[in-house]
């Protein structure tokens, strides 16, 4: 991960595209998508077609099938082992099964299934996601529009972005004397600085082709904006999304852990305090599967938006 | 008595202080109504620097740019642009990127069943009326040089301005795509400022043949007058001896009077 952000958060110069092409889950969507595009056989047209389809699709759905077995192989024998500390796998199932089997269920106060608590998780990095992306994107195209404001505010942005998200909880909760919105700013601002600088970047990296047909058509300041530069900083802007939307949620649940309340985050503190460690398995993989959602499901939202914006 | 576009007395100084080279010197020249002028000249001698000058996209040092009797000072849709390599925004479907000149040109002036129509026209007559909602990088590089003239041509500019518009082509569809400029232009008559290295690009097209110097400080070196009628068969003037001669002076003063620079310090 730190090497996908070195490689995006600097004001590169260059005018290769950042983050998206550089994820790790980014060669086996490729190598699906090959796949999928080859062209159908027609029913019927050759008998050996549909073991060859069968082959390739077990040649991508095995290895990860494999490997995950293997894995939990290993840690259930593990964990089994005398003296042995964590649960195993089958350990964390049978413990946590009717937290499994009831994700809704809601007996007051802290005491709620895990869809709420991840629910109320996930609305906290929507408010905070979601001012961190207005700001961020605006912040982004005054930094990449003006050398002045490149100039004055990069050095503090510079600095600001190394500081680590829970540096930032004692202060916002002297400043909103409340937990909730402090988290929401615990947010705001993990989520912040790769969407300013991924937007300033692909501002800047805009053609001058594109620069000279909006002076030669006088394109005013709007349309400029709405018909030129969002269209064609969109992979870089949406290049910042996503790492933005991974740190938040890499955040909420450290901040959680601090402040309280429902969410995924005080559930795992919670249930570490009750020594039930079945659980806080539990809410590993339902974080990890969560997080796993949301990158793609900006990544999904980025390709769509930016279909065709690559000059052909 | 004034043209109708007049280039006068132009200097352009690129940089300041000892680092600033002069690109252009005393460039003046004056462009009837109706007329296609060609500037030829090695890479690097500011021809480019000349069209963009008329555009608008840089400012002169010194002289000016007197346009339909107004001065130019900025870009504005009176003088629109072939660019070399198209510059269709790629977000924009064939139809949109005509589109987008023509709304904006013709907001005040044609109705909104007006330009869609006026749009459909000019994509017609570059040929394009089949792929209007293809994106750029579904057609090919000559289309979307069409799509680009369409583009062009849509704005119903004063004079047409193409940088090496068929420079990235292949020469097959270069020449397919010359033949059309030729027919648009007998059709509609525009006045066209083409900034060309191609000796029989500039003798097949062009009413005159702006020859420049080589930089830095370039200048026109000399202008020639392309005495053939038009419309011009490209095969009938393979055997032609004017057009010959024409080719042969264009060549005579690119590689024996101005050599490339390049050439020469090799």
């Amino acid at each position: 991960m730190s090497a996908i952000l070195d490689r995006t958060l600097t004001f590169g110069s260059g005018r290769e595209r950042p983050a998206a092409d550089a994820s790790p889950t980014r060669p086996v969507a490729r190598k699906a998508t090959t796949i999928a595009a080859r062209p159908q056989p027609r029913p019927g047209a050759d008998p050996g077609a549909w073991a060859r389809r069968l082959r390739n699709t077990a040649a991508v759905v095995v290895p990860p099938v494999v490997v995950t077995a293997l894995f939990l192989l290993i840690w259930e024998m593990m964990a089994s082992s005398p003296g042995a500390v964590l649960p195993a796998p089958s350990q964390v199932i049978t413990d946590t099964w009717e937290l499994i089997v009831n994700p809704f269920y809601d007996y007051g106060g802290n005491d709620v299934g895990m869809a709420w608590q991840l629910l109320a998780s996930l609305e906290r990095v929507a408010y905070g996601y979601a001012l961190a992306v207005v700001a961020g994107i605006g912040l982004g195209v005054l930094v990449g529009q003006s050398t002045w404001a490149m100039r004055g505010l990069d050095p503090l942005f510079q600095v600001l972005r190394t500081v680590p998200p829970l540096a930032w909880l004692p202060i916002s909760l002297a400043a909103f004397q409340a937990s909730n919105p402090s988290a929401i700013f615990v947010i705001f601002i993990t989520a912040i600085w790769p969407i300013i600088i991924n937007t300033s970047v692909g501002i800047r990296n805009i053609s001058q082709d594109y620069v000279n047909v909006a002076r030669v058509l006088r394109l005013n300041g709007f349309e400029y904006f709405t018909k030129i530069m969002l269209p064609a900083a969109a992979p870089y802007v949406f290049s910042g999304l996503r790492i933005g939307i991974g740190l938040a949620w890499l955040a909420i649940v450290a901040a959680e852990m601090l402040i309280g309340g429902v969410g995924i985050g005080f559930f795992i503190w919670d249930a570490w305090n009750a020594s039930m460690l079945s659980d806080i398995v539990l809410a590993l993989v339902y974080v990890g599967l969560v997080g796993f959602f949301l990158d793609r499901l900006v990544a999904i939202v980025g390709n769509w938006v930016t279909r065709g914006t690559q000059a052909g | 008595m004034t043209s109708y576009l007049s280039i006068e007395h132009v200097h352009k100084t690129f940089g300041e202080g000892p680092s600033a080279t002069e690109v252009l010197r005393d460039v003046d020249l004056h462009v009837e109504r109706g007329e296609f002028i060609s500037i030829i000249g090695h890479s690097g001698c500011g021809k480019s620097t000349v069209l963009n000058i008329v555009a608008g996209l840089l400012e002169t040092s010194t002289g000016a740019v007197i346009l339909d009797g107004r001065e130019v000072s900025k870009p504005g849709p009176d003088r629109s642009v072939v660019f070399q390599n198209h510059s269709l925004l790629p977000w924009l479907t064939v139809r949109d990127n005509v589109a987008l000149a023509v709304d904006k040109t013709f907001k005040g002036t044609k109705s909104a069943a007006e330009r869609r129509e006026w749009i459909l026209q000019t994509l017609e007559m570059v040929g394009m009326g089949h792929a209007l909602d293809k994106r750029p990088d579904e057609i090919s590089g000559g289309m979307k040089q069409r799509v680009g003239i369409a583009r062009a041509l849509a704005m119903e500019p004063k004079v047409l301005l193409m940088d090496e518009p068929f420079g990235a082509l292949d020469a097959l569809t270069r020449a397919h795509l010359q033949d059309e400029v030729m027919r648009i232009q007998s059709d509609l008559g525009n006045t066209v400022l083409m900034v060309t290295h191609d000796v029989d690009e500039a003798v097949l097209l062009s009413d005159r043949i702006v020859m420049m110097t080589n930089g830095p400080a370039a200048t026109i070196g000399e202008i020639l007058e392309i005495d053939l009628p038009k419309p011009r068969e490209r095969l009938a003037m393979a055997d032609n001896p004017q057009y010959n001669h024409y080719r042969a002076e264009v060549l005579r003063f690119l590689h024996e009077r101005h050599k490339n620079p390049e050439a020469e310090a090799a």
